[in-house]
């Protein structure tokens, strides 16, 4: 503090403001929910009007249909979209979403927990922060450049090709590329690489819950598990994982929703078949069918639907 | 004996972590490598000269410029709104109990709990349903719902830990609502409400899916990036702007997580 700010302390008592100001102060004072009402008014509006009012403009529309002729759309209530999801296509486009989300939550489960369960009960101090960091920015770093750095690796004349070469396991390569579904011209134009750019952009957000349900674990536990003579597989099985379970499920929740959504991925590093967002993005833009399209959207929200429920049974909410 | 944290790690455990950590860091560096290289045409690796000739032909292309300042002003216009708004519900819902709360806790965080594409076409179809046009506006609307989400957590999180006897305090000895926001409350959410601004910024710089909903003919930085991945026309530049962007949303980030590292709840642990 400087001098001349201890000659001159501020007054202890502020001086009442009269007036307009003052008198609203006190009418907030006397009537607390009015303030409550304003302060809420203008985030409720946006939210509920912007936001709530499109979702319901969108899922309204998924009971229209298409004209098949004139591609012009029908404003009647009908089953008909929805009918249409139906199709052998769009059941697959279904299933391969759900299939590759499903394995995509499962790797990130796999790779998240060492990193977890190390930042979690061995890091300290300054390794805790880095450790931190070290999650945060990938999870923060640009996406799209994320999905590039991957296009850049993924690439038949990129790193890992080398990096096989060099190894003199380029056979291994080769070998998986020419299986079928998985396999395809190079990586980045295969089901793998899709696989792997999903993995790599979502793994943090796995990370962070299932760190925060392993710090709540306390060390002795474990501990007390191997003086009772497990050994650390058994350990893990029966003390770690169920705990750690909550955390798990609850980073699943954003693994499993994100790759089900997204179309960017899958359009830049992977084949030509769709999934759900790619099917959405282009029945709303070229083939102009915005009810199916509305109709495809509904399809993750209701897996969600049931997956939060799910997940709200397991107590993972509190892990989040 | 007690478990002090003193002994380390089984080497398998420290491995994975190491590997895992690896995997989440080497991809980005490698786009600093690739800013550098001289091969124009393909990805290949190991490049064959390193070069930063592609930094002056970036500088001089009016394309990425406008793009940049698009995304700018989308990000500084949409922050506003995001901060004024998540403060507000922030501050409501901490201060008091009413029926609802938990709807509006559901409600802010619903626009990034459902996938982007859900909350672009929807937002898409309602513009046309209005008959607005796609402008520099509805870029922000649709930011701007978003982005709330990231104010309203870290605000939350230190009212929480803000007690509420300082505010009567306040009002004991005089001050009016306003002279207590003003001299109270303010000085004490002012750095989360800061770090939750940083991270809204980041958010919104490098939203993608959304934009391409509410963006007509405008580009903004990463739907120019997304462009390039589908369509190339120069990669270098390419390679020069991922560089750029990595470090620009990096600052915000540093900045963010320093100004709140002291608390419990810690910004951006949940994007």
């Amino acid at each position: 503090m400087t001098i001349a700010a201890l000659n001159n302390p501020a007054p202890a008592i502020l001086p009442g403001s009269g007036g307009m100001r003052g008198a609203l102060s006190d009418l907030f004072w006397r009537r607390p929910r009015l303030l409550l009402f304003l302060m809420l008014a203008p985030p409720v509006l946006w939210l509920g009007v912007v936001y709530i009012g499109s979702l319901f403009a969108l899922l309204a529309q998924s009971f229209f249909s298409i004209d098949e002729f004139s591609g012009l759309i029908n404003h009647e209530f009908t089953l008909k979209t929805y009918g249409d999801l139906f199709q052998a296509a769009n059941l697959d486009i279904i299933l391969r979403t759900v299939t590759m989300a499903a394995l995509v939550t499962l790797a990130s489960a796999i790779i998240a927990f060492p990193i977890a369960y190390y930042a979690a009960r061995y890091a300290r101090g300054r390794w805790k922060a880095l450790f931190y960091l070290g999650v945060m920015l990938p999870l923060w770093s640009s996406y799209l450049v994320k999905i590039y750095a991957w296009k850049l690796i993924l690439a038949k004349e990129g790193i890992l090709t080398w990096l096989l070469a060099k190894l003199h396991l380029l056979w291994v390569l080769d070998g998986w590329l020419s299986l079928p579904v998985v396999g395809g011209n190079s990586l980045s134009v295969s089901a793998t690489g899709t696989f792997i750019a999903f993995v790599y952009v979502w793994l943090p957000f796995m990370i962070l819950p299932v760190q925060a349900a392993l710090e709540r674990v306390p060390g002795n536990l474990v501990e007390a598990s191997s003086d009772l003579g497990a050994s650390p597989g058994q350990t893990f099985r029966n003390v770690l994982f169920p705990l750690a379970l909550p955390g798990i499920v609850a980073g699943s929740i954003f693994t499993f929703s994100l790759t089900l959504g997204d179309y960017i991925i899958p359009q830049i590093i992977g084949t030509s078949r769709l999934f759900i967002g790619q099917a959405v993005y282009s029945q709303q833009g070229t083939a102009g069918n915005i009810p199916l399209a509305a109709a495809f959207t509904v399809v993750p929200i209701v897996i969600m639907g049931f997956y939060l429920w799910g997940a709200k049974r397991m107590g993972a909410f509190d892990a989040l | 004996m007690r478990s002090d944290g003193s002994q380390s790690a089984p080497p398998g455990l420290k491995i994975a972590a190491a590997c895992g950590l690896l995997f989440l860091h080497l991809p980005i560096l490698l786009i600093f490598v690739y800013a550098f290289t001289t091969e124009e045409k393909s990805f290949v690796w190991p490049p064959p000269g390193l070069t930063t000739q592609w930094f002056a032909v970036t500088w001089n292309r009016p394309d990425v410029w406008e793009a940049l300042s698009l995304s700018v002003r989308v990000a500084a216009i949409s922050t506003a709104i995001a901060l004024v708004l998540g403060t507000l519900c922030a501050a409501a819902v901490s201060r008091t109990k009413f029926f609802g709360r938990e709807t509006i806790s559901l409600l802010v965080i619903l626009p990034i709990a459902l996938p982007g594409i859900i909350t672009g076409i929807a937002l898409r179809s309602a513009f046309s349903l209005a008959d607005i046009p796609f402008s520099f506006w509805t870029i922000v609307l649709g930011h701007a719902t978003f982005c709330v989400v990231v104010v309203y957590n870290n605000a939350v999180a230190r009212f929480r830990r803000t007690s509420g006897s300082m505010i009567e305090a306040s009002m004991d000895l005089g001050a009016d609502g306003f002279q207590t926001f003003r001299h109270v409350v303010l000085p004490n959410i002012a750095t989360a409400l800061l770090a939750g601004g940083m991270l809204a910024f980041a958010l919104s710089f490098d939203e993608v899916i959304v934009t391409t909903f509410t963006a007509g003919q405008q580009q903004t930085v990463p739907i120019w990036m997304l462009e390039e991945l589908i369509r190339p026309r120069q990669r270098p530049v390419t390679n020069v702007v991922a560089m750029v962007v990595v470090l620009m949303t990096l600052l915000p980030i540093l900045f963010a997580y320093y100004l709140t590292r002291d608390g419990d709840q810690i910004a951006g642990s949940g994007k």
